[in-house]
């Protein structure tokens, strides 16, 4: 068994640094899917296993993205003078320059978002259910609206983040923030399943199951939630800063704080692989941004109805996902041992 | 940031004023959320986008010759049997099921319909002029639009109609019995699918009067609906399910913050504030009933 998932993870890791060559014309978008897979992945920890579903990791992912890109430019030059200059560039940053910004910008992008969660944690975290839903829904907008009136990040006609450098052209852009992408979900996927292997999964599955019997088994569900909401941060907001850096133009409410795009679509997409499994929110990704693109392409201007169609579809007639008609089809492969003869009698019954 | 309000007194004023003629609007909009939560137990996310739909007829009227005002009758009459089918579509699917699936199915609904409205009306901020003119207070120092005057009595009209309908009735005391012990409405007789179908389609033409009025009163555009969704929903959670009086009067205080917000802090940090203000009732509820080891359920 272990052979066999060597085998799967060297396919997918040798493919993942092969891709950009192979479909030398995807690369833009195998970086989206790339981020999309680590917005899934992170929604995962909070909604599928830890039962508070959260629209509000998009915050963490626009403050990601305006740090990032805040701190490209004012490591060397002044933001305000950049940000008012909006499109015409005044100043151009060096390789080096535009770098170094890059790594310190997605330090700062990742910790800060953490911080942010760790403080308001104890605050929202204390709400259940569908409280923590629509207050966290409220976070995401109220940050869109705030941002969107702050005169020094663009306020209204929004921020330009550095060009890339002059080494390559557009070709090494592309591979750059490919390969930039494809190691933030390599770093996810191994911390998130390395978390999954703990006892700290076990204690957010409590959470989820019953909060109130976990809190009297002795657990401090609070500190674990908070961690939890931590960690999807931490990966939410570099994240963010990546798809900063791609899409080389940020808006607060069409890109950045984009509640009707980005943050549904985390919900989304790990509802459709499979709530509460580690490979559902990467397959869920993966299908979702395929049938996104193709609909985006050939019905355009349509994209919102399809949106929502799907949206109500997914929600009502598929909520178990793929991973989970997997599992009701193919038990054997998830390790559950079915008993062959009650397997039978249940389909007769049927 | 201007503090002209605290300097000039009528200022404060006119935004009380304001701000209570709103609020009855509000009010309105969020006794129809109140009513599908307490009798359905769903939150209903597209509400507001009902509210902008029910606008859309109003305005539709306007252009086509018709007073606007004639949208307060006609726009509940289609909203009702829009909700209706939309509670036949979709909505009967989730109302026994997790909250969280009805928040999500009706948040697809609200980006259905927003897009909807985006191709049928067009992108453009738009207003249904009413040509009721204004009417001037205190030496011409604070001004009220007549037509905001006329919106509020309107809702006040339809909110107590309803109550009598709701005590009155068949229906309504069908409503009632549902909302209290849904089991055992059922086991008495009382066509529970009906109820729900009944609930839902008041409620849209709830939306419907509120939208037709606001599309008199302010401004309509497809993507204004969430705001409405989010202010109905905080009324509710501050004033608490069936509390009528309780819903009015913290329709009103919603009202008159946001026109000191807009005072304030300047318009463009209106939604903001109103998205803040959710944020900080919630995490305030939070803390009070955590004093009692309790949570909001």
């Amino acid at each position: 068994m272990i052979n066999k998932n060597f085998i799967l993870y060297a396919a997918i890791l040798v493919f993942g640094i092969t891709a950009p060559f192979i479909f030398p014309a995807f690369k833009v978008q195998l970086s989206i899917l790339c981020v999309l897979i680590v917005l899934a992945l992170t929604w995962n920890i909070q909604g599928g296993e830890m039962g508070y579903n959260t629209f509000g990791n998009i915050l963490f992912y626009g403050l990601g993205m305006y740090l990032c890109a805040s701190v490209q430019v004012g490591m060397f030059f002044p933001l305000a003078e950049w940000t008012e200059s909006g499109g015409e560039k005044t100043f151009v940053h060096t390789p080096v320059q535009f770098f170094q910004g890059m790594a310190v910008g997605l330090v700062v992008a990742a910790v800060v978002p953490t911080i942010v969660a760790g403080l308001i944690g104890y605050s929202i975290l204390g709400l259940r259910g569908h409280y923590f839903a629509i207050c966290t829904l409220g976070l995401g907008v109220a940050a869109g609206e705030i941002s969107g009136g702050i005169e020094i990040i663009g306020a209204g006609q929004g921020f330009t983040t550095p060009p890339f450098p002059d080494v390559g052209g557009l070709e090494a852009r592309g591979e750059f923030f490919y390969f930039l992408s494809f190691l933030a979900v390599v770093l996810t996927f191994i911390a998130v399943k390395s978390i999954y292997a703990t006892r700290f999964k076990l204690i957010l599955n409590a959470i989820r199951d019953n909060e109130d019997k976990a809190e009297a088994m002795g657990i401090q569900t609070m500190k674990y939630k908070i961690i939890g909401w931590m960690i999807s941060a931490f990966f939410c907001g570099l994240a963010g800063g990546i798809m900063g850096g791609l899409v080389g133009y940020i808006d607060s409410t069409d890109v950045a704080f984009d509640g009707r795009e980005m943050g549904v679509f985390m919900v989304l997409m790990a509802i459709l692989g499979g709530k509460g499994t580690l490979w559902g929110p990467v397959i869920g990704a993966t299908v979702f941004h395929i049938f996104k693109e193709g609909f985006w392409t050939f019905f355009l201007g349509w994209q919102y109805v399809a949106l929502g169609v799907l949206i109500v579809v997914i929600v009502i007639y598929f909520p178990e996902g793929i991973m989970g008609w997997l599992r009701e089809k193919y038990p054997e492969r998830f390790g559950e041992v079915v008993d062959e003869a009650d397997r039978k009698a249940q389909v007769e019954l049927k | 940031m201007d503090f002209m309000v605290f300097q000039y007194p009528m200022i404060s004023v006119q935004a009380c004023l304001d701000g209570i003629l709103l609020g009855i609007l509000f009010a309105l909009i969020a006794y129809g959320m109140a009513l599908q939560w307490g009798v359905m137990n769903i939150i209903n996310i597209a509400q507001g986008d009902l509210v902008i739909l029910g606008g859309y007829i109003a305005y539709f009227m306007y252009l086509y010759g018709i007073h606007p005002a004639w949208g307060v009758i006609v726009a509940p009459i289609i909203m009702y049997f829009i909700g209706v089918g939309l509670y036949k579509l979709v909505i009967n699917k989730v109302v026994d099921r997790d909250l969280f699936i009805s928040i999500l199915a009706t948040f697809g609904i609200s980006i259905l319909f927003m897009q909807l409205m985006n191709f049928a009306f067009g992108a453009d901020v738009v207003l249904a002029n009413s040509g009721y003119g204004t009417t001037f207070l205190f030496d011409s120092a604070v001004v009220l639009p007549n037509s905001k005057i006329f919106s509020a009595f309107i809702s006040i009209l339809f909110a107590i109609c309803l109550v009598i309908y709701m005590k009155k009735s068949k229906l309504g005391r069908a409503i009632r019995a549902t909302a209290q012990n849904a089991r055992a409405a059922k086991i008495l007789g009382v066509d529970t699918e009906k109820v729900y179908a009944a609930t839902f389609g008041i409620n849209a033409a709830l939306c419907g009067v509120a939208g037709a009025l606001i599309s008199i009163t302010f401004t309509i555009h497809p993507y204004m609906g969430l705001p409405y969704t989010i202010r109905s929903f905080m009324i509710v959670i501050v004033a608490g399910l069936g509390n009528l009086p309780g819903v009015a009067l913290s329709g009103m205080g919603l009202g008159v913050f946001e026109e000191f917000a807009d005072y304030i802090l300047g318009t463009e940090f209106r939604i903001g504030a109103v998205f803040l203000l959710l944020v900080l009732i919630l995490v305030y509820r939070r803390f009070k009933l955590s004093r009692k080891r309790e949570y909001l359920k």
